[in-house]
């Protein structure tokens, strides 16, 4: 590759650089602007000030900012980790068993995937409320499921058929157990595409908005993206704005700090289970 | 892909099997199968096919929760009053033309992005595919607000910054405006789900095969020749799934409409008049007449995608 060419390349790869980061870096800007600078029409705040930081972190707004952001890490993480287990058995069986009705299974999924969301969420808000499900925990943990279910099982049964299920076998003449092989060999295997699939699964319920402003009244339950979404009506701001922004950068910290430790992965799994067969 | 191998069972191993009890092992595998795999299926009807045969039940009568008593059996009319309503066919073009204009514009940029990330070099490709990564993470809503807030009037740079561009001053009121609004939102879609359709593509081009590639250079085929007739037609697949997905993603619209212009200026999406229907005026009847609606366009858009251009998602979907 000529330098010219080389050059072309590294420009291309930091145009993209640019267009993946600009947004984000003009909310954190806007996070850290004072009150009286946010209408300055500028990118950068003409003076650093952490007002909006303190108001959802210790001020006025964090009674409403804090409780939403602990219900989506409960809800997101039990979510996850529930799609998880049920994904795990249902791909080992998709992966290794031959049973009439796989491609049912898979299909299902792919069905729910693109199920719209707020077809579901009309019922439901209903039903919650004569059940008691309604701005609860579970009442969000349940429909995240038809969220995080159908990616888990894609991903998952896509990680699994690559597993080379012989070692196993190869294990066990060598002495093992079944399940010492099982352990040893198998789960080992397994356990990045696991822990994948949980990182993709968690994103995507992390994402949920119609969900979380539906089927939520108060901060029972109400996870941070309805929180957010509301906050622009709250009367509790002259100018909500600020913190609006600075509730948005912590929202987006988690999920930044795992993208850049697991980039390779979640790409891999992205890919894996959507692309390739 | 290989189909799944039928490995002799270690984990379930048939406790008593009668000797050439092939049939036997086969039931217990079939058995087995469906016991691991059914509690998650069971999961996804319940809450996906249990709630849309609730809501094409209750799209059926008229009922606002604030006066249940007058729950009554009305058939299809609130269809009716939908499909002869000017509102319907208003959310309906504007959920169109927002699908439309984001999947091509992600299209084509997604494929820029995929070619540069292919070549990109060695040492900087880590930071491009992380950076990427980035707005995949970032979640909808925030997105939603971060480019809201850069064109709105009072806390936004764009109008400073393109001032230059006739017809864009300090007093322009992008939210004001149906297709300025629309734009915002779409800018806001695109920059969002891009990286998305960009991974998938790039898993495509890296299954075109070198060999053809080389061949075709060798051949003297221009760089555009190679891309038209070798590397798109060895992805046709993958941007398929690719477009399907989106456009089925971008059907759904909500958390951008909702957060940038909350359905003002007739920017309504349809996912955005069902939430309005059910929930701000709690027309349970009308609302889900409206949601049966969405999802029966759904569907016809995965069928005309199946059909018209021959996905075959069993195929590229890494079905067995």
């Amino acid at each position: 590759m000529s330098t010219r060419e080389r050059n072309l390349w590294l420009v291309a790869g930091l145009v993209i650089v640019v267009y993946a980061l600009f947004p984000v870096a003009w909310i954190v800007s806007l996070s850290l602007k004072a009150p009286a600078d946010i209408a300055n029409g500028q990118f950068l705040p003409t003076d650093f000030s952490w007002t909006n930081y303190e108001q959802i972190l210790s001020g006025s707004a964090s009674d409403l900012f804090l409780p939403a952001l602990r219900n989506s890490f409960g809800i997101c993480l039990i979510a996850t980790f529930i799609s998880c287990v049920l994904a795990m058995f249902a791909a080992y069986a998709i992966a290794r068993l031959d049973f009439p009705g796989k491609k049912v299974i898979l299909s299902t999924a792919l069905a729910v995937a693109i199920f719209p969301v707020i077809s579901i969420v009309t019922p439901l808000f209903n039903l919650w409320r004569q059940v008691g499900l309604y701005d609860t925990w579970p009442g969000l943990i349940i429909p995240y499921l038809s969220l995080t279910l159908p990616i888990s099982i894609w991903t998952l049964s896509a990680f699994f058929r690559e597993i080379p299920w012989e070692m196993e076998q190869a294990a066990q003449v060598d002495g093992a157990t079944t399940w010492q092989a099982f352990r040893k060999v198998i789960v080992p295997l397994a356990a990045p595409g696991v822990f994948t699939t949980a990182i993709i699964a968690f994103f995507i319920a992390w994402n949920d908005f119609v969900y979380g402003i539906v089927l939520t009244s108060t901060e029972a339950a109400r996870p941070v993206p309805a929180a957010l979404g509301l906050f622009s009506g709250a009367s509790q701001f002259e100018d909500p704005n600020g913190p609006i922004a600075a509730a948005a950068v912590v929202v987006t910290i988690p999920v930044v700090v795992l993208v850049l430790l697991f980039q390779r992965r979640i790409v891999a799994g992205l890919t894996n289970g959507a692309v390739k067969g | 892909m290989s189909t799944t191998t039928l490995p002799p069972g270690t984990k379930q191993e048939p406790v008593s099997a009668p000797p050439g009890g092939t049939s036997d092992r086969a039931r217990a595998e079939r058995r087995l199968g469906w016991l691991l795999a059914g509690p998650a299926f069971l999961v996804m009807l319940l809450v996906t096919a249990y709630p849309i045969a609730q809501a094409v039940y209750d799209s059926l009568f008229d009922f606002r929760l604030t006066d249940p008593e007058n729950r009554s059996f009305t058939g299809l009319s609130n269809y009716a009053v939908i499909l002869t309503d000017r509102i319907w066919w208003t959310s309906l073009g504007v959920t169109f033309f927002i699908t439309v204009v984001t999947v091509a514009v992600e299209l084509v940029l997604g494929f820029a992005l995929a070619l540069v990330m292919m070549k990109a070099l060695k040492s900087i490709r880590p930071v491009v595919r992380a950076a990427i990564l980035i707005p995949y993470a970032v979640i909808t809503v925030v997105s939603a607000f971060a480019w809201q807030f850069a064109f709105d009037i009072s806390t936004g740079f764009v109008n400073t910054w393109f001032g230059w561009v006739p017809g864009i001053g300090p007093d322009t009121d992008w939210f004001g405006g149906t297709w300025s609004a629309l734009f915002v939102v779409c800018i806001a879609e695109i920059w969002k789900t891009t990286p998305f359709i960009s991974l998938l593509l790039l898993a495509g081009l890296a299954q075109v095969p070198d060999v053809l590639q080389e061949a075709a250079r060798v051949d003297g085929a221009t760089w555009w020749q190679r891309m038209r007739r070798v590397t798109i037609p060895n992805m046709k697949a993958a941007i398929m799934v690719a477009l399907l997905f989106r456009s089925l993603d971008a059907f759904r619209v909500f958390d951008s409409i909702f957060v940038m212009t909350g359905g003002a200026n007739s920017t309504e999406s349809v996912s955005f008049l069902a939430y309005r229907q059910t929930i701000a005026r709690l027309e349970i009847g009308l609302g889900s007449a409206v949601s049966v609606l969405l999802f029966l366009c759904v569907v016809l858009i995965s069928f005309t995608f199946i059909k018209v251009f021959k996905v075959d998602l069993s195929s590229t979907r890494g079905d067995a």
